[in-house]
């Protein structure tokens, strides 16, 4: 492969013409410099909502006269049930001393502990939190709900609260899938616009090079290398913008805002990967692709 | 194909005054050691999609090493014999052949490959406007695989030849028309063709201009090579005395010699007797 010239072709190409060149550039850095601000954001936003769905807990409450025994065989029970992911044990005391954190006056003023040990139940999905509930207070044959286990007094019942939860995150995280895919075919057709564009101003070029009797590939690889040129450079550029933004905006920010701490959102090299990626393989798949219209002489 | 050495024989080709009118079949010579026709039409016919006829079965061969003139008015059918031989379009009935080889077998993937072989000329030059006339001669070159020193060997030879020795780093729009049009030329022969096709060479050019473009494509005629004129500039074909197809709505209507043909002038008494004077013309 006559690499060494095809690389000179594609050089002197966007030397000849900066204009479209430039053009390409500029919408490459902008669209690339688009998606790493909304990609990190529109995970940063799913993320907050799967930990709201995974506060959504199903809360067993025993019966005051529980003893250590009981607590030992709810617990097995309910460790036994499918989509239990985990078990958490909160003993009365326990609960106590944290309510009383909150309202120290009242609880004193109460003398005895009022509270029961309960067992906070995560399901293994957060969707699937009204199935646990249903295993662990079945309904009875009077339309009355039992529970498993007699030494169990109630099962938490906040079957509407825990449906909005669930119907608002949920939606949330379709909408932020929805925009997130809107954006990348945005960000593609206008990349690949723009290149066309600026093939199609050069489309004479092309038609004169087949009439000396280059072959097809012989005239796409300096249009395909300069795409990969523009792409990288174009990526490059907006990684660096983005670079010098997270350092001087968001990592100052980070220690005191949450959403920007979120344990889920991707990670910045593989965010410059993604990109640098998506850049140099959209160009010059681009290029490559819409100069076939003009091959045809 | 390799180049022979100066070929114009004498010939002359009456066609009776009473085939005039039609198309005319000129039948194939047999002569003792003849190769192949290097173009050879039979019974082609071009109709475009939109139902306008390119050629109508026309039918005619041109022998290595002729000049011949192509000649008619617009949309008599001369442009589309000019995109039938470079195989930008194929003909709907007949056969083409070129140097013995039939263009309907050449698929799409070799059309580049058989471009090589013919040096092509237009009416609007086609160069490559982000190259100097060094590099476009040189893109010749570099599409069939040339290396840097085949380059650096034939290019300056072949400039000099057209006379570009002193505008090699100037790029397109920096020339005149008919610098523009030996650049093209230059391009056209700088792998040494055994074809040079030219459509319109000399349509955008004054005549003066036009007087050198044409002395330049007999000269290279006289290496050998066999050059296929496609024009509208009657006065001009009058002048040249060389063989003359005339297409009418895509027929051949008429294919003669003309009788001065049978000198073998050099390039200067030719440019002078195109003036019509005997002015000794510069040597180009």
């Amino acid at each position: 492969m006559r690499l060494g010239f095809f690389l000179r072709e594609a050089l002197r190409s966007m030397r000849r013409n900066a204009a479209p060149s430039f053009a390409a550039l500029a919408t490459v850095l902008v669209t690339m410099l688009v998606l790493g601000v909304f990609i990190p954001v529109f995970q940063a936003a799913t993320g907050a909502a799967n930990s709201v769905r995974s506060r959504v807990l199903v809360d067993v409450y025993m019966k005051t006269t529980a003893t250590a025994a009981d607590d030992a065989r709810v617990r097995q029970e309910i460790a036994a049930l499918p989509h239990v992911k985990a078990v958490h044990f909160e003993s009365k005391e326990q609960a106590l001393a944290q309510q009383s954190k909150q309202d120290p006056a009242a609880y004193a003023l109460l003398g005895t502990n009022p509270l029961p040990d309960t067992f906070h139940v995560t399901p293994d999905n957060p969707g699937n939190v009204l199935t646990v509930r249903g295993e662990l207070s079945p309904k009875g044959p009077g339309g009355h709900p039992s529970m498993i286990d007699p030494a169990i007094q109630n099962v938490s019942n906040h079957t509407e609260d825990t449906q909005k939860i669930l119907t608002i995150t949920s939606y949330v995280k379709w909408v932020l899938l929805g925009l997130t895919l809107l954006l990348v075919v945005a960000s593609t057709l206008l990349i690949a616009n723009t290149i066309r564009l600026s093939l199609y101003s050069r489309r004479r070029e092309v038609e004169v090079m087949k009439l000396v009797g280059a072959t097809d590939w012989f005239i796409r690889w300096p249009f395909v290398i300069e795409g990969v040129v523009v792409g990288a450079i174009g990526a490059t550029l907006a990684i660096a913008l983005l670079a010098v933004t997270k350092i001087a905006l968001l990592d100052p920010l980070a220690s005191n805002w949450t959403l920007i701490a979120a344990p889920r959102t991707i990670g910045f090299v593989w965010l410059i990967m993604i990109l640098l990626g998506a850049g140099v393989g959209i160009s010059a798949l681009g290029s490559g692709v819409s100069l076939r219209r003009f091959l045809r002489v | 194909m390799a180049i022979s050495e100066p070929h114009n024989r004498s010939r002359r080709r009456p066609v009776p005054p009473t085939t005039r009118a039609k198309p005319v079949s000129r039948p194939t010579r047999v002569e003792p050691g003849a190769e192949a026709p290097v173009i050879e039409f039979r019974s082609v016919s071009k109709l475009y999609s939109g139902g306008d006829i390119g050629l109508d079965q026309a039918t005619f061969s041109v022998d290595r090493g002729e000049f011949v003139f192509l000649v008619g008015s617009t949309g008599s059918g001369k442009s589309t014999v000019m995109r039938l031989l470079i195989k930008e379009i194929d003909c709907t009935a007949g056969t083409i052949r070129v140097a013995g080889r039939g263009l309907e077998e050449i698929g799409r993937r070799r059309v580049p490959h058989y471009r090589r072989n013919l040096g092509v000329v237009f009416q609007d030059f086609k160069l490559l406007p982000n190259r100097t006339v060094y590099e476009n001669v040189a893109y010749a070159l570099q599409v069939t695989g040339g290396t840097r020193r085949e380059i650096r060997d034939k290019v300056p030879d072949i400039l000099r030849l057209t006379g570009l020795s002193t505008k090699l780093h100037n790029y397109p729009e920096q020339l005149s028309g008919g610098e523009q049009q030996r650049v093209s030329i230059a391009r056209a022969f700088v792998n040494h063709p055994p074809l040079l096709l030219a459509d319109e060479p000399t349509g955008n050019l004054d005549p003066e201009t036009s007087i050198g473009i044409m002395q330049l494509l007999y000269r290279i005629n006289r290496t050998g090579t066999t050059v296929l004129v496609a024009t509208h500039d009657q006065a001009m074909v009058d002048k040249m005395r060389r063989r003359v197809l005339e297409l009418s709505s895509g027929r051949v209507i008429r294919d003669e010699a003309t009788g001065l043909y049978a000198r073998d002038e050099t390039t200067r008494e030719f440019a002078a007797r195109l003036r019509g004077a005997g002015i000794e013309p510069p040597e180009v």
